[in-house]
């Protein structure tokens, strides 16, 4: 059964439309990539799936269900975690507190899933005390995910999860994202260092001007010539 | 000269745990619900006469009165949400924070109603003071400053180990990411308000036991109250404790300068120099 299913999505911010027309879709067990130039509307994509964006036509259907006109607080409930590019944790709050807040809509007991989530970010284990706001946007970045888990989702939503940090960082997180992927949890993300997203994605959507421009798999379009001028620096 | 000072340092800390109580609420609300709340002075002094209603239409003892005060405070500021700065929520601050004056005067008309336009005490003759060296402390100093730090302490426990106070901290924090984390902003927004009236309650109850119920007390005591939080750095409850502290003793111990007339000016003008100096607060604020 498809994951996450977008359908001629048109919608926006309130303002002029962003989104024109586009679908998308996510298989389980997938990483899907949405890559373009700025501008082309992949963050807002995105947002419309998690209830972010006003939709003026299309659905989105997540395991076959209409989650078109549920909010954010509805949709976490259904398997869709999200994080967002920036401001991603909660800053005077503790590593510890961060991962509770969360797991805030979880009512059995959430200390397992909060040891798995530390076992698979060491770095959050030894400072489960230290206040998020002082920490590495490195740290921060494995703190958002984190909080994101807490939730076990079945679709994990990231914004650019690479941005502003340093190679080693981003070579880590896309090997942190595969992982995360190998433990069954289908991904969606938006990402800049379209190169490496290409590479280690099942499949991706080029977008512009709020419209689907190609679709391929991950390697195809790495192929490609017209991606590779567009986006790859030739 | 050292008595007298000792003895205004004493006031001063009276003073400023009925501000800090005050202040606590006007930091939590603002921090979650983005707006400076001019009503709650007002909310202040109904919590003051409720009480004022079981003690001197049943006769409880002030203590006793304190938490159907505290209830029907909190129940009053829910209602209030609910029923006006509820469907402001995505107005701009200035709407919301000119509809809290409007709470604020309609408060004070409902109170001059009820209970009418004269002074009045919670018991009346004198107390006998306690005196140490030349000292003077009254019983009711030492419940109002027992009871802060009881209360203070209950909100610390509450902030920090109760998954409701950790959401109130979230969204106070990152309102965004509190939401996409399904965190019920409705529901935090009625506990916020819940705390901040109970403890706007204590806080007019303190006052009225200290000095007198009128029903513009609450207004007068407004300015010291947001000087407070503003101090502490606005949105950061904690800061309104030092906040508190420092504007009570700062007003108190004024007087031995200038005429106790303008105590409330000491407030405004520590204010206003915070406001310049440091808008921030003395601990960064959301402000």
């Amino acid at each position: 059964m498809t994951l996450l299913s977008i359908e001629g999505l048109t919608g926006g911010y309130g303002g002029a439309d962003i989104l024109h027309g586009v679908d998308l879709r996510v298989e389980p067990g997938e990483i899907v990539v949405i890559i373009g130039p700025n501008g082309a509307g992949k963050s807002t994509l995105m947002k419309a799936a998690f209830g972010l964006v006003k939709i003026k036509e299309g659905a989105v259907l997540f395991e076959k269900r209409d989650i078109t006109p549920l909010r954010p607080d509805q949709i976490v409930r259904q398997g869709i975690s999200y994080v967002p590019q920036e401001r991603n944790v909660f800053p005077s709050m503790s590593v510890e507190e961060n991962l509770e807040m969360g797991a805030f809509i979880r009512t059995d007991d959430i200390r397992p899933q909060m040891e798995r989530i530390y076992s698979f970010f060491p770095r959050l284990a030894e400072r489960r005390t230290q206040i998020a706001g002082s920490m590495s946007g490195g740290e921060r970045q494995m703190l958002a995910m984190g909080r994101a888990l807490m939730l076990d989702p079945k679709l994990l939503l990231l914004d650019e999860p690479t941005a502003g940090l340093s190679p080693l960082f981003i070579d880590q997180t896309f090997e942190r994202i595969q992982k995360i992927n190998a433990a069954g949890i289908g991904i969606l993300m938006v990402e800049q260092n379209a190169k490496q997203a290409l590479a280690v994605c099942d499949r991706g959507y080029v977008l512009t001007m709020g419209r689907n421009r190609i679709d391929d798999t991950g390697a195809n379009l790495l192929a490609n010539k017209d991606v590779a001028e567009m986006f790859l620096g030739g | 000269m050292v008595t007298e000072l000792l003895q205004l340092a004493i006031y001063g800390v009276v003073l400023g745990s009925i501000l800090t109580l005050g202040a606590i609420g006007v930091s939590l609300i603002y921090g979650i619900l983005r707006f400076a709340h001019f009503a709650h002075g007002d909310l202040m002094a109904l919590g003051a006469y409720f009480s004022l209603s079981l003690v001197a239409g049943l006769g409880f003892p002030v203590w006793a009165s304190a938490p159907f005060a505290i209830v029907g405070a909190a129940l009053a500021a829910i209602a209030i949400d609910q029923t006006v700065y509820r469907h402001l929520r995505k107005s701009p601050p200035i709407i919301l924070l000119i509809s809290s004056f409007g709470i604020a005067i309609a408060l004070r008309s409902v109170i001059q109603l009820v209970w009418g336009p004269r002074n009045q005490v919670y018991a009346s003759g004198i107390q006998i003071p306690w005196r140490f060296e030349g000292l003077v402390i009254k019983p009711d100093h030492v419940w109002i400053v027992l009871g802060a730090v009881v209360l203070v302490a209950a909100l610390h426990l509450f902030l920090t180990r109760t998954k409701m106070g950790k959401a109130m901290r979230a969204m106070s924090d990152n309102m965004d990411l509190a939401l996409v984390s399904g965190i019920p902003s409705e529901r935090v927004i009625m506990v916020t308000w819940a705390v901040g009236g109970g403890l706007a309650a204590v806080a007019g109850i303190f006052l009225g036991m200290d000095t007198r119920l009128h029903p513009v007390m609450g207004w007068s005591v407004l300015l010291p109250v947001f000087a407070a939080a503003i101090l502490g750095g606005i949105g950061r409850p904690y800061g309104a404790i030092a906040g508190g502290m420092v504007i009570g003793l700062a007003m108190e111990m004024s007087t031995v300068v200038i005429d106790p007339t303008y105590k409330p000016a000491v407030a405004f003008a520590l204010m206003v120099i915070m406001l310049v100096v440091r808008p921030q607060g003395l601990f960064k604020g959301n402000a």
